[in-house]
């Protein structure tokens, strides 16, 4: 269980998230949506504990701001939007850097495995820094999945935190990619990702928190969160929400015009 | 299941340079042996090291003059160009795997200088402290203060140039600039107000050299120098993690600030006790790790321990160049680092060029 509660986050005078909380459930991927600036992944990066913050975080009923670095490593992997890298490594070497934490100590055959799940076998022995950014942020979930590759250990469920995972990607790979985030929580993992694909997150998430201006404006399944009052609401322009009667899932084209609300 | 177990027969060592690096530590212990044989056995005198060790194997006694260039001279000459060596380029390693910048070098931004400012404090000064404190710190007095300088510079560096964990390379350079000309400045003021029998000190401290080692400097640089080297296996995994920034290294389970402190504190000893001993030698710390990385790969478990041992060969053939180049007379070791290390900086920038924005 993720239990965010309280959670207020400043830069300088200005308070980005006010009072906000969140829950997120093992077994489910969780996604965070809202417009830019919205503070949305302010909210994730509050709750890795890489911003300061009023409120608690508490993951598998632990305090973040209690635990050390390795003991918060062995329950759970980030993925940053973009990494840059100030060395000349191999993507095979970035991806053992997953394996540091212990807990998937030593464990090399991950790393060509970790590989294929993204999609780069063949890739291990290129330079990273020679690699698109797309190809980069698939580097990087292979190695953020080394470090949590097993989604429960001893009965506790690990988790993904995800920032904007696909933002780089083709949609063959965004697919992918959901479709791993999907597995994980498949298996008893938990998932939260901030994303701005409104129709990926349709298709894959379970549950959704929908931010604007600093807020949650709702939180609960995505059918109820996606509806055309609160998206428009959220990201102040007209949203319709239409099923799609083969699939059950449903998109949600632009079909406004600008300022026609 | 995909997550099941993994039965991927792929090779899990492709494009993982690590056991090359690991291999690479014999070969360079092997070259370190033989640099140091050489210039054990170089020298401007007619003594012979293969003389002398056929004297000892034989049973025969050393004449005193062989005994005195080679234990009181070569030997002690030799251990402190390996020492500062390896403490010139580890420092550079750790500084770069700190600042994630592989251009960062303790000598280009004003480490070295900060370490020399309390090494001039310390020679200039140093006779105004309390006796029982400079009793008690005897020799050591002039590397504990160069160590002191350069501590407050790396402090300073990181503190100025680095945000959210990503260092800018142009503030740094800059903040080492404005650093640089502050020491200058002050250790000008002391230039001007030291006594004749001091300012002979500071010349010949300032050439850049291991031709004046003895045993008491050698024995006063060592513990520093050794205690930054131990850390190696304490930071490198840290350093490896804060390749990726300091956010993404704390959640792969790096205690990053400990990882930070230990390896300015590092650093700060490496390159006190080397500027103490040799005045100011250039380029070690950024030629050494750049050819280690070139070689076999960024990995800090391997990298700084190679670079130890590359960097000690490095300085003791350029020591027995320097030696050499104009014998009997000598060439300051620090023009010959010069001389390596300038035109190979400025292919560095050039390879770099539309890589990577600096």
């Amino acid at each position: 269980m993720l239990k965010a509660e309280n959670i207020t986050v400043s830069f300088g005078r200005r308070e980005v998230l006010h009072d906000v909380s969140f829950a997120a459930k093992p077994g489910a991927l969780t996604a965070i949506v809202g417009p830019n600036g919205s503070g949305k992944t302010t909210l994730l990066k509050a709750m890795i504990g890489e911003v300061a913050h009023g409120g608690t975080v508490r993951l598998n009923d632990v305090d973040i701001a209690r635990a050390k670095p390795w003991e918060l490593a062995a329950m759970r992997g980030v993925l940053p939007q973009a990494t840059p890298l100030a060395f000349p490594f191999t993507v095979a070497e970035v991806v053992r850097l997953g394996l540091m934490n212990g807990t998937s100590g030593g464990k090399t055959q991950l790393v060509p495995a970790a590989l294929a799940r993204v999609g780069l076998g063949g890739y291990a022995a290129r330079y990273y820094q020679e690699l698109s950014g797309g190809e980069q942020q698939r580097v990087q979930l292979a190695r953020v999945l080394t470090q949590v590759w097993e989604p429960t250990q001893d009965g506790a469920p690990r988790w993904l935190f995800l920032d904007e995972p696909v933002s780089a990607l083709d949609i063959g790979h965004q697919l992918l990619v959901m479709q791993i985030a999907r597995d994980f929580a498949d298996a008893g993992g938990g998932v939260v990702a901030v994303m701005h694909d409104l129709n990926l997150t349709a298709m894959y998430a379970d549950e959704v928190a929908l931010i604007s201006d600093g807020r949650v404006l709702a939180q609960g399944a995505s059918e109820a969160v996606f509806t055309d009052d609160l998206l428009s609401k959220a990201y102040h322009c007209r949203v319709q929400v239409n099923t799609t009667p083969r699939s059950g899932t449903f998109l949600l084209p632009h079909v406004a015009q600008a300022g026609a609300a | 299941m995909a997550y099941a177990g993994v039965s991927s027969a792929a090779d899990a060592t492709e494009g993982d340079r690590s056991q090359t690096a690991h291999r690479l530590t014999y070969v360079l212990l092997g070259v370190l042996a033989v640099a140091m044989l050489a210039s054990l056995a170089i020298g401007a005198s007619g003594t012979s090291l293969w003389q002398a060790l056929w004297d000892v194997a034989r049973g025969a006694e050393l004449s005193l003059r062989d005994r005195v260039v080679l234990f009181d001279i070569r030997l002690p000459r030799t251990l402190m160009a390996a020492a500062v060596g390896a403490a010139l380029a580890v420092s550079g390693a750790m500084m770069q795997g700190l600042f994630r910048n592989p251009l960062a070098d303790p000598g280009l931004i004003g480490v070295s200088a900060g370490a020399g400012f309390g090494a001039i404090v310390a020679i200039v000064l140093g006779g105004m402290l309390p006796l029982a404190l400079s009793d008690a710190l005897g020799y050591c007095l002039v590397p504990v203060a160069a160590f002191l300088g350069s501590w407050a510079t790396t402090l300073i560096l990181y503190r100025v140039s680095t945000r959210k964990g990503r260092t800018s390379v142009a503030t740094m350079l800059l903040a080492g600039i404005g650093l640089g000309a502050l020491t200058g400045a002050v250790s000008g003021i002391l230039i001007y107000i030291a006594d004749d029998a001091q300012l002979r000190t500071l010349t010949f401290w300032g050439m850049g050299s291991v031709a004046g080692a003895t045993w008491s400097k050698f024995w006063t640089a060592v513990p520093l120098i050794a205690a930054a080297i131990l850390t190696i296996p304490f930071i490198a995994r840290g350093l490896n993690g804060l390749a990726l920034g300091e956010a993404a290294a704390s959640h792969m389970g790096i205690d990053v600030q400990r990882t930070k402190n230990v390896a300015i504190l590092a650093v700060a000893a490496a390159v006190g006790a080397a500027v103490a001993v040799s005045g100011g030698i250039g380029f070690v710390g950024i030629v050494v790790p750049h050819l280690l990385r070139l070689a076999v790969g960024p990995d800090h478990t391997y990298l700084l321990r190679n670079s130890a041992l590359l960097g000690a060969a490095l300085l003791l053939v350029a020591d027995i160049i320097s030696r050499m180049i104009i014998a009997p007379a000598e060439l300051p070791i620090g023009i010959i680092m010069a001389v390596i290390g300038g035109p190979f900086f400025l292919w560095i920038l050039l390879r770099r060029r539309g890589i990577v924005d600096m």
